[in-house]
């Protein structure tokens, strides 16, 4: 017997998802679409109200363990990307993947498997550019950076920032999706954590200062002979530009580029 | 003087080294310390010229006491001469790498009173940022010809990738344009750093604590265009570089003309396509299991600006194709025009699966502009596919023509197409 087909409404978060995934196979119920409280609209399925239940996300999480490497990967990392309807194709693709166990990574030609793992290698992508591109302010003894990525990358950026600066404080701020990475000093002293408001204080003297020598550099190592715009903006392109010091236009701004909103 | 000038000085005279990369160590961060490595590297920043600035790339100082006629920081140059002192340099490093500007330092130099004056100078500053700073970040230093091999063995303990510039492909050359410089004096230090990494690794082996010795190996680098060696000669040498100096790395540089003394054409402009044909076929050395020689012979002694070394040698070699995606064995598949290393792998990964199509390989991502004229799936070509050897190479040549025919030809990017 076919399983029904609903519409699932859920609060937005992973643990939210993983307790969707659990009802569903519990209820023997098919979700064809996914609503948080923010998208809600009408349905022509049943509307089912899942409540977030961190054991049975728990639960659901750990099964994960069958699919192999490079499956939990997939499994896990799909919901952080920018992919236009991501739960359901990770719900496809988990209901694959339980089928298919290990074998699901390396099925590579499958549209599912496909399409899921091209969306993680883009987030994957995006978190490494900005591991380079990313670029931080002191500002009263903080260090404070600001990105605007497609994907969810503060999950990805959390253990090299973390591993890289790990006796300083510091705030990395997601302007796309309104929520920031904080450090501090010491075992686990890290958070992700929703932000309604990031309005860091004017840069200092010795941030204006470390800006300016920083643009001096920039500016001249460029060998004039290979002038090549092109290239440049290929290996770099311009949406992370706005964000970062060697392309400043005020010096004396919390950061290189606040947008008034 | 300021600070800023400093840094401009010495930034202008050090950003004609290409060999600007943070890769082949990963060291995760530790509590007390500043910064961590990634195996691959990481790019911070593009400048104009399209290169990644990945590494605050400085001379310690350009007063030189040589006069090396390619090389603006000669001593006959009327420039203004600079030198950072060991602090500030590490300020400098420290306020860059905690703003995430940079991956760590490229320290180079000039040399000011002799070799191991200069040396000593650079250990300072490396031994204030590593033991006072506990920096953990990359660390690039040259090896100073000349200097003893007790402080070159110093500076490597220091650093994580050590570099010494072959500077000019062959002996005359670099007797006619670098007097100062001996061939040996380069040769030998670099086997000097080979040994010493050797040593290390054989020591860590053993003992986890063992102190190491420029972790992340030894890389070179040579100007081409200011003298005239053939490709086949610099590729030659190329891979007696790998397999007797177990290189990590060969750079080349297109010649820029910084100095009169140097006589180039009047209308000399920097081969940036040679420079990037080279590399190419420096990759098919490192990466596809290619020898020079079947690259380059007597007959062809210059690669094709027209085309990939790869797609050439693949003209001359039609008798080894077609490949049969679902049976040929991962050198084989190398071998293919327009296939990578990435490509290869998942080709190996997804068959196990079940058979392949041409549908399937796009899905994988495999691009099939120009292996596509290389190929079968299960026995069978891309249908509609027809085209006549001597069509193969105009077509071929074709698929690269929009960036042969730009305004200025050289202008490619040194990291497009997996070759
Ligand atoms: S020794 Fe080095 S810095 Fe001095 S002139 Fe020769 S190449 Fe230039």
């Amino acid at each position: 017997m076919p399983w029904t087909q609903i519409a699932c409404q859920y609060d937005g978060s992973y643990s939210g998802f993983l307790s969707c995934v659990f009802d569903c196979y519990v209820n023997r119920e098919e979700p064809v679409e996914f609503h948080t409280p923010e998208d809600m609209c009408c349905s022509l399925y049943p509307l089912r109200t899942v409540e977030t239940d961190e054991t049975h996300a728990r639960r659901v999480y750990l099964s994960f363990g069958k699919f192999g490497a490079e499956g939990r990967r997939l499994a896990v990392r799909t919901f952080l990307t920018c992919l236009p309807d991501k739960e359901l194709w990770l719900w496809r693709y988990l209901c694959l993947a339980y089928e298919q166990g290990p074998g699901v990574g390396r099925n590579l030609t499958n549209p599912t498997v496909d399409r899921v793992r091209k969306a993680v290698w883009h987030l994957e992508h995006e978190a490494h550019q900005y591991k380079g591109f990313t670029r931080f302010s002191e500002l009263d003894g903080v260090l404070v950076g600001e990105i605007e990525p497609k994907n969810r990358v503060l999950p990805l950026l959390r253990d090299h920032f973390c591993g890289r600066y790990p006796q300083e404080r510091f705030a990395l701020h997601d302007r796309t999706h309104g929520e920031a990475l904080f450090h501090r000093p010491g075992p686990n002293g890290w958070a992700i954590l929703p932000v309604e408001d990031f309005s860091p204080n004017p840069a200092g003297a010795e941030e204006i200062a470390y800006r300016k020598l920083w643009r001096a550099f920039y500016d001249t190592i460029a060998i004039e002979g290979r002038y090549n715009p092109k290239c440049r903006m290929t290996n770099m392109p311009k949406r992370y530009w706005a964000m970062m010091t060697e392309f400043q236009k005020d010096w004396d701004t919390a950061l290189p580029e606040l947008r008034t909103r | 003087m300021e600070l800023l000038d400093k840094l401009n000085i010495l930034a202008d005279a050090a950003k004609y080294d290409a060999a600007c990369t943070s890769s082949g160590l990963d060291r995760s961060g530790q509590a007390g310390a500043v910064g961590s490595t990634m195996l691959a590297g990481c790019c911070h920043s593009f400048s104009a010229d399209g290169r990644c600035v990945t590494l605050l790339k400085v001379l310690q100082t350009n007063v030189c006491i040589y006069d090396c006629q390619y090389c603006v920081n000669r001593r006959s140059n009327d420039v203004p001469r600079a030198a950072f002192t060991p602090e500030e340099l590490c300020e400098l490093t420290i306020g860059f790498y905690r703003r995430n500007y940079i991956e760590g330092l490229f320290l180079s130099s000039a040399v000011i009173q002799n070799p191991d004056y200069t040396t000593e100078l650079m250990i300072r500053t490396l031994r204030i940022l590593r033991e006072k700073h506990r920096f953990g970040g990359y660390v690039h230093a040259k090896a100073i010809p000349g200097a003893d091999p007790l402080l070159t063995r110093r500076l490597g303990l220091l650093a994580d990738r050590m570099s010494i510039n072959i500077e000019l492909p062959s002996s005359p050359s670099l007797a006619l344009l670098a007097p100062d410089k001996k061939k040996e004096a380069i040769l030998t230090p670099m086997g000097q750093i080979r040994d010493g990494i050797v040593q290390s690794k054989r020591e860590l082996a053993v003992y986890r604590h063992a102190p190491r010795f420029a972790p992340a190996g030894q890389s070179t680098q040579m100007i081409v265009g200011a003298t005239p060696e053939s490709d086949r000669h610099i590729l030659t040498l190329t891979q007696a570089l790998y397999d007797r100096y177990q290189l990590k790395r060969v750079f080349y540089s297109a010649y820029m003309p910084v100095s009169p003394l140097v006589p180039v054409a009047e209308d000399y402009k920097p081969p940036l396509l040679r420079e990037h044909r080279l590399y190419q076929a420096d990759w098919l050395l490192r990466y596809y299991h290619f020898r020079a020689e079947e690259i380059l012979d007597e007959d062809q002694p210059d690669l094709d600006p027209r085309l990939d070394p790869k797609c050439c040698w693949a003209l001359r070699h039609l008798e080894f194709f077609p490949v049969e995606v679902n049976r040929a064995d991962y050198e084989t598949l190398l071998r293919v025009p327009g296939l990578g290393v990435r490509s290869a792998r998942r080709i190996l990964r997804a068959r196990r699966v079940g058979p392949l199509n041409f549908e399937g390989l796009k899905r994988l991502g495999v691009v099939l502009k120009r292996a596509q004229y290389f190929l079968t799936c299960s026995g069978r070509m891309m249908t509609g596919l027809r085209i006549s050897e001597d069509g193969l190479l105009r077509h071929l040549v074709s698929l690269e023509a929009p960036a042969l025919a730009a305004p200025m030809p050289e202008q490619l990017s040194l990291f497009d197409s997996a070759v």
